[in-house]
């Protein structure tokens, strides 16, 4: 029996890391297919990658977005959860409700949605029409996440510098958003990675400007090659070193 | 004016901004779209109406048809396997792994998260294909005589959805496992329970809840993928994101491909509505 339950979990790792290691290993392949036998360690198609135009641009528009569209998402998001919480409104719950409910739509109907109305209206597709709806899928997170973080505590330190005669603008920026620093970090890092990563808004919204995502998938349709399995697996490097840094320095210290 | 009225102005100024962008941007293209799956194609043209015909060319002509199919099917046998897999993984983290590893162990387990979503579907691509790490294994092992054909049909898909399913699954079943409170399963035993009986008694009653939840997420966003499906099972066996991107591109057909999406949303609601009961959606 306990032999069992360490050869299940070494399974279950294999498995699961079967595809990251075929991914990294044959990016270093030194042959023009990424499958086997190995023909021996390369780093030519990291060169040929780091030296592709369309691809750092990708990259430059991915970041760009991932960063814009989450702060807007952010700011959104931030400053209806501290109108819900702060003051009673009527039919809150369906105001809740409301915001909440792009999280249970498939992105792939909302970029659809997204592509009828700006296809009636005649609004170009751009950047910045993908940022639009990289809002419309981050937006609920974010309030999400300020809504709970909220709690009777902040209400009462708001409510002194209220008294104390702070504008509206003064307690959001002074007391709100610093008190709440820690769960706006998170739902900004949560909303730039899912903006990072995301491939059907920007597939179907963008036109010239792709984001990486959709630079990597127009990769492929040119068949199998080791400049992809590159790509992918700079990408894992940085996201990887992102998370460990995330785990020691922001989450370490809490624990 | 009063006080109460005061605060309460302040409060709509404040959610405005994300009121106004959820519905100039979510409700006004979702009802645009409703709107678009009654309307006709006269050539290449869109003409408004009010015409079920889209609707009643999906029951009735069976490729579309069977596309609802196909998704349902993989995506059922996606999430049996998925929370099959996942949730022996996630007990052996939660009670056999020593407490201290536990968090590394976890972080491993969800580890390949972080390659890109399209890239994962495209590893997966280079261990099953012909000529990939898989079939070059059991040929040199001499398991097999011929290369096994996977890639681009349904097996590679579900292989595919399984992996990012089971690291999505394995986070929630073992998030559920380790808040459970050691004294029910100790006091199953101290009253005769064999292992198996605080299994199926005790430890999957109360993790249930956990346990439909992930299951949900994982049917909706199945159910509703698109890369996973094209770049591992090919264009054989279409599912219904599939068949909406080739309304879009091939044929421009934007009323059918409308018409589609409305039905997928119905199912994925429908499955809501079925599984309701369980979900504890706030405790994910």
């Amino acid at each position: 029996m306990k032999r069992l339950v360490w050869v299940y979990l070494c399974a279950a790792y294999a498995f699961i890391f079967l595809p990251v290691i075929v991914l990294v290993v044959f990016s270093f392949q030194d042959g023009r297919l990424p499958v086997p036998p190995f023909q021996g360690v390369s780093l030519q198609w990291y060169a040929k990658v780091l030296g592709d135009r369309d691809l750092m641009a990708a990259l430059f528009n991915s970041a760009l977005m991932a960063a814009v569209s989450s702060a807007v998402a952010l700011t959104l998001g931030f400053l209806a959860a501290h109108g819900l919480a702060r003051s009673v409104l009527p039919g809150s719950v369906w105001l809740r409700g409301l915001l909440i409910a792009p999280m249970t739509v498939s992105y792939l109907i909302i970029a659809l949605g997204l592509l009828t109305v700006f296809n009636q209206t005649g609004v170009r597709l751009s950047l910045w029409t993908a940022g639009v709806g990289h809002v419309v899928i981050n937006l609920p997170l974010c309030f999400a996440i300020c809504y709970a973080a909220m709690g009777d505590h902040q209400k009462a330190a708001e409510r002194a510098a209220r008294d104390l005669g702070a504008s509206e603008v003064q307690v959001l920026w002074l007391v709100s958003a610093p008190m709440l620093a820690p769960a706006l970090l998170a739902a900004f890092f949560l909303s730039v990675t899912f903006s990072w990563d995301e491939f059907i808004i920007a597939f179907l919204l963008t036109r010239f400007e792709v984001t990486l995502p959709v630079e990597i998938w127009s990769m492929l349709r040119s068949g199998l090659s080791p400049a992809t399995n590159a790509v992918g697996s700079l990408v894992f490097l940085v996201s990887v070193v992102a998370v460990v840094l995330a785990e020691v320095f922001v989450f370490r210290r809490r624990a | 004016m009063t006080q109460a009225a005061t605060e309460r102005r302040v409060g709509w100024g404040l959610v405005a901004p994300a009121l106004i962008w959820t519905v100039a941007f979510f409700v006004v293209p979702f009802a645009a779209m409703l709107a678009l799956s009654f309307a006709r194609m006269e050539g290449r043209a869109v003409v408004a109406a009010f015409d079920l015909g889209n609707y009643v060319r999906f029951f009735t002509e069976w490729p579309l048809f069977k596309a609802l199919l196909n998704s349902l099917e993989i995506t059922a046998v996606v999430t049996v396997v998925s929370v099959a897999l996942a949730y022996p993984l996630a007990a052996i983290i939660a009670f056999r792994v020593p407490v201290r590893w536990q968090r590394l162990a976890l972080l491993l387990a969800v580890l390949p998260f972080w390659t890109s979503y399209v890239v994962r579907s495209y590893s997966w691509l280079l261990v099953l294909g012909q000529n990939g790490v898989l079939n070059k294994t059991l040929l040199g092992v001499g398991l097999i005589a011929e290369p096994l054909e996977i890639a681009a049909t349904r097996t590679a898909t579900v292989i595919g959805f399984v992996h990012f399913f089971v690291m999505l699954l394995t986070l929630t079943i073992y998030a559920n496992l380790v808040q459970l409170s050691p004294n029910y399963a100790r006091a199953a035993r101290d009253l005769g329970a064999g292992p198996v009986q605080v299994f199926r008694f005790v430890i999957l009653p109360l993790t249930l809840p956990g346990v439909v939840t992930g299951a949900f997420v994982t049917f909706v966003l199945c159910m509703g993928d698109y890369i996973t499906p094209q770049i591992l099972g090919g264009n054989n066996e279409l599912t219904l994101p599939q068949l909406i991107m080739l309304q879009l591109g091939r044929s421009g057909n934007f009323p059918l491909a409308s018409a589609l999406s409305v039905i997928l949303m119905a199912v994925i609601t429908l499955a809501y509505v079925l599984s309701a009961r369980w979900l504890r959606l706030d405790r994910v």
